[in-house]
């Protein structure tokens, strides 16, 4: 009966199985499905990169939270991306340990490399590059993670062999 | 009590309370932003930071925030030691808050300006660049201003939390904390007005308040009287150059509190309507044109007109004026101006009240309720504060655990987190969705007829005396059972009804049912809803007659008198034709233009609520007085002085003296004499502008005070107001305190009952102890077609409200709702419209709760006659059909449950 009155609201997109598989998995540690709410954002961006406005609707429908409750959760989390990202996120860490030993040079000799800011995205979408306030790994500073990868003990001769190995895979 | 020491002085203090409060009961200035009374304790602000020392010897203390703190006995505090701690916080909230006072709305009624300035944060020492956000359209109601946000939670608190709004919330964090919806549009919570009181600066402010703002210091303002409906919220409207400006809340501990709806908020500007009447006219025939005529003539036109004539009354007229109208013409010729139906089902209402065991349930008494049975009433549509209340009865089970585990009760985030959602039972029988059902236990769709057999059944169920009823079906036997079962089981139980189903075995069950849970002492909570902001009170005046607008209409008389009153919203068209062309004169006393205004040989310009005072009686039989805010222009005279010669204060006296059960409205006033040490009470602040200035474009002599009718205020700046003790509290303020916050100090003790003014009088006395019933009906409705249940809009439905053109971009036009069966019965499509047999053609909307073969019509709404209609009706597609340029299908919003919900 949705038909029968014309929307222009913002529809919701139609999660995948294998979304809507995980997510119910998740569901059985909760008491409550509304808990899945910061799970079932992470599930999604595993499969579409980040969490667009459709697929923020749509996990909202599905697990009946309305959809304000759920972008509070989605962007009180800074690694629940709200807008498109490149195919790999760089986390430069800026945190004391990191910017002591030079990360201030390293994220100029990425701009320089990639061409992008903070923030932004190169224009073949391959990276995004983000500070990140600590990676937990000051020991081994200065440090950045790639996906899912950590990279530590940075230089700039370091960081372009790690940008032309992600480049060679792509 | 507890006995504590806060800077060297010893107060005896109630432990049940938090320090914040009872530090503000005892008058001293502590600051604050994220408490509430109504909402409780959060600690998130920082700003009522004091020192408590751990024993005598202790000297250095520490930081505790008083809002989340116990007073213990024996314990020493200091506010003075945590000054400077205050005066830091405040720095720090300061850094992005911009700078711009003189153009915000709230300069000058700001909470923050009024802690920042009693913290002693006077100088900014922060000149970086400041976080700046975007900002949302939130729809007609509510400016969204984010910058100067200080991040203190209040409006999620109220809108969420309290309120139950789903639409809105906090978004990211630290410098990027925003409050707004997920994406642009109009608040939907029915409650949204109240983000503009509860916000401690200038983020949301009153938008119809913008397009022709004043400083709160150059409204004149005095206590009125919301004339929405039958819940009689108390306010403070707000005037400058002749024009309404604003209605805030006016706290009444019994009534309001401190929260309206948004109707009562927004939808008074309808004095100010180019609808209005502005001088009152004549003419010779109904096709001539009328003419002006000068306010003694249309006197005497009025005067001349009276005898022998029919009067009908209104709901919507004070006491004094319907009082005026049955002395004008005797009272064999004055009839009520509503249907026989609703006169009945008042006159009902009266004698419940009157001669049942039950407790007349305020709002309060409903805030404090533990197990609830709404009967057919829509009350977010029909009596919205009611609603709002019931939103916190549901509450009550979360604070006995609390209570249960020794959680002082103002502790709201631990409540909260304790109760999760679990709360205090709540059953809705109705005939379709309601946006209370969120909350609700069960929410069973049932036609009216149906929901008082259930009725009748749960009173049986409760007490075996009560009548039993026949023909409920396995699964409603079972359901009855289990109402019975939760009310009984109850602390305090509490149903409500209400007028607006038009079913009167509605009232007979919620009735038998309170009847049936008295026992021993304890009574149980009724309420019942009526229609108008007088409606009660004109069913006092008709004391127990039928005489409604149907006898008047057949009485034959040559001339009628009719006040404040449209008699086609009362009667079917055809019937109220045949009257008017059946008249020699029609003589009408309103405010607005309308369909019956129009016919009339005479019409007189009568003052609105702004313009008069007056008594409204609300549906708990609570007389209240609603002082004139403004004196209207000359041409405008209040309807009760239209109609008698007498002063105003003798017409609520003789009314009072008269009228069976009135007696105590003359005490609502303190009297004409009043005065203190020879001066009356100011509706003007004492920093008012522009006094000699204002008019001096038409004249540059000051025009004479204008006397006005109660003879207790005056409109001028000069007089003593409430913090000098007067007996009247208007606009509340006091020194370093500007901002709505102020009240505290009016108050008992801060968030308990005001010291000055009235909260008005209950008319309607019970000592009943006896049990009588009311039989069950027998009537089986059985008609071909559809069979038609009322849908009401708490925008549009209302008949002067909907003047407004803030309450008109909230409206939608008349439609019908239907079952999605019906739909595809009837073959409608998306585009189509629906042909309302004797009616138009109108849009519907699909509503999956909606019982197959009824009908809901809207009330009230542009281009359908909800009178017009009968019990069953026939439904066709229309043909040729184009939805009409008022309709709005995104304005109903029928339930926040996503289901029910039409999108």
């Amino acid at each position: 009966m949705n038909n029968i009155i014309a929307s222009t609201a913002l529809k919701a997109r139609q999660l995948t199985d294998e979304e809507i598989h995980e997510i119910e998995h998740e569901k059985t540690h909760y008491p409550y499905a509304q808990a899945v709410g910061l799970e079932a954002l992470k599930i999604v961006q595993k499969y579409q990169g980040w969490v667009s406005d459709e697929s923020l609707l749509a996990v909202s429908e599905y697990l009946d939270i309305p959809p304000d409750d759920l972008e509070g959760v989605a962007t009180f989390f800074n690694m629940i991306f709200r807008r498109p990202v490149g195919k790999n996120v760089i986390l430069l860490c800026d945190s004391v340990a990191c910017w002591m030993l030079g990360c201030d040079d390293l994220k100029a000799h990425i701009t320089s490399v990639l061409g992008i800011e903070y923030g932004e995205t190169t224009e073949d979408n391959l990276f995004t590059l983000i500070p990140v306030p600590c990676l937990g790994d000051c020991d081994r500073a200065p440090s950045m993670m790639v996906g899912r990868e950590l990279y530590r003990n940075l230089t700039n001769e370091k960081i372009d062999q790690i940008i032309a190995d992600y480049k060679a895979k792509a | 009590m507890a006995s504590i020491t806060i800077d060297g002085k010893v107060f005896e203090v109630d432990e049940k309370n938090n320090l914040l409060q009872e530090c503000l009961s005892h008058a001293m200035d502590l600051p604050y932003f994220c408490w509430h009374p109504s909402m409780g304790s959060v600690g998130s602000c920082r700003q009522c930071a004091v020192v408590e020392y751990a024993n005598e010897e202790d000297q250095k203390g520490r930081l505790v925030m008083a809002c989340m703190t116990e007073p213990r006995e024996g314990a020493r505090y200091s506010i003075a030691a945590a000054a400077k701690f205050r005066a830091q916080a405040i720095e720090s909230i300061m850094i992005n808050h911009p700078h711009d006072c003189p153009v915000c709305e709230e300069g000058g009624e700001c909470h923050l300006q009024d802690m920042t300035v009693m913290s002693g944060h006077t100088y900014r020492r922060y000149d970086g660049k400041k976080k700046t956000h975007n900002n949302q359209y939130l729809g007609p109601f509510i400016n969204h201003e984010m910058n100067r946000c200080i991040t203190c939670y209040r409006c999620v608190r109220y809108y969420k939390d309290y309120a139950g709004g789903t639409d809105f919330g906090p978004q990211a964090s630290h410098d990027n904390t925003y409050f707004g919806r997920w994406q642009e549009g109009p608040l939907e919570s029915e409650f949204s007005g109240n983000l503009v009181e509860v916000c401690p600066t200038g983020v949301f402010t009153d938008k119809p308040f913008s397009k022709h703002y004043s400083r709160k210091w150059d409204l004149q303002s005095s206590p009125s009287i919301c004339t929405g409906c039958s819940v009689g919220c108390n306010t403070n409207p707000g005037e400058r150059y002749g024009t309404l400006r604003r209605i805030v809340n006016r706290f009444n501990d019994e009534v309001n509190g401190y929260f309206l709806c948004d109707k009562g908020r927004f939808g008074a500007e309808y004095v100010n309507s180019p609808e209005r009447i502005p001088v009152s006219m004549t003419r010779d025939s109904h096709n001539s044109d009328p003419v002006q005529i000068e306010p003694a003539l249309a006197k005497d036109a009025l005067k001349k007109a009276a005898k022998g004539a029919v009067a009908i009354g209104s709901p919507r007229a004070s006491m004094e004026a319907n009082y005026a109208l049955r002395e004008l013409v005797g009272e064999e010729n004055f009839y009520a101006g509503i249907s026989a139906n609703e006169l009945g089902m008042l006159n009902k209402i009266i004698d419940i009240y009157q001669n049942k065991p039950v407790n007349v349930a305020s709002v309060k008494d409903i805030e404090g309720s533990d197990a609830v049975l709404i009967l057919g009433e829509d009350l977010t549509n029909t009596a919205a504060r009611l609603a709002l209340g019931v939103r916190q009865s549901a509450k009550n089970l979360g604070r006995q655990m609390g209570a249960d585990l020794n959680f002082p009760i103002w502790h709201d985030a631990a409540i909260r987190q304790l109760a999760m959602d679990k709360l205090s039972p709540l059953y809705i029988l109705s005939p379709h969705t309601t946006r209370l059902d969120d909350i609700a236990h069960t929410s069973h769709i049932s036609s009216a007829e149906n929901s008082a057999k259930i009725g009748m059944a749960i009173a049986h169920a409760i007490d075996a005396s009560a009548p039993a009823v026949e023909g409920l079906n396995k699964e409603e036997q079972a359901l009855a059972l289990e109402i019975a079962e939760t009310l009984k089981s109850a602390k305090q139980a509490l149903i409500i009804s209400g007028t607006s189903s038009l079913e009167p075995a509605l009232l007979d069950a919620a009735s038998n049912i309170a009847t049936a849970l008295h026992s021993g002492n304890s009574k149980a909570n009724l309420a019942l809803v009526c229609s108008e902001s007088n409606s009660m009170g004109l069913a006092l005046m008709m004391q127990g007659s039928g005489k409604s607008i149907d006898e008047a209409m057949s009485a034959g008389a040559k001339t009628a008198i009719v006040l404040e009153n449209d008699l086609y919203r009362r009667a079917a068209s055809a019937k109220v034709d045949a009257f008017i062309n059946s008249l020699d004169q029609l003589v009408v006393l309103d405010h607005l233009k309308n369909r019956t205004g129009e016919q009339a040989n005479l019409v007189l310009a009568a003052a609105t609520f702004a313009e008069s005072s007056g008594t409204f009686v609300n549906y708990e039989g609570r007389a209240q007085h609603y002082y004139s805010t403004f004196k209207p222009d000359s041409n405008i005279r209040s309807s009760a002085l239209w109609l008698s010669d007498k002063h105003f204060n003798e017409i609520t006296a003789d009314c009072a003296a008269a009228i069976a059960n009135c007696a105590a409205i003359l005490e609502l006033t303190p009297g004409e004499n009043y005065n203190f040490a020879g001066l009356k009470v100011p509706r003007q602040h004492h920093r008012y502008s522009g006094r000699t200035s204002m008019r001096a474009n038409i004249n540059v002599h000051e025009p004479k005070q204008e006397q006005d009718e109660d003879g207790v205020m005056v409109y001028s700046m000069e007089g003593v107001p409430a913090i000098k003790d007067a007996a009247v509290l208007n606009s509340p303020w006091v020194p370093g305190w500007n901002s709505n916050q102020s009240i505290f100090k009016f108050q008992e003790f801060a968030g308990g009952p005001l010291k000055q003014g009235s909260k008005g009088q209950r008319l309607i006395a019970n000592n009943s102890t006896e049990k009588t019933w009311y039989e069950a009906g027998t009537s089986d409705f059985s008609a071909e077609g559809y069979k038609v249940f009322p849908v009401y809009h708490l925008f549009g439905s209302e008949e002067l409200s909907a003047y407004t053109p803030a309450i008109q971009e909230k409206a939608t036009s008349a439609y019908v709702s239907l079952s999605p069966e019906d739909a595809e019965k009837l073959g409608l499509k998306a585009s189509d419209g629906v042909q309302v047999e004797h009616n138009g053609a109108v849009p519907f909307v699909v509503r999956k709760a909606i019982q197959p073969g009824t009908v809901g019509v809207s009330v009230g709404l542009k281009g359908l006659n909800f009178q017009d209609m009968s019990a069953a009706i026939a439904l066709d597609k229309a043909a040729e059909w184009k939805n009409p340029d008022l309709w709005r299908a995104a304005n109903i919003i029928v339930s926040d449950k996503r289901e029910e919900r039409v999108d």
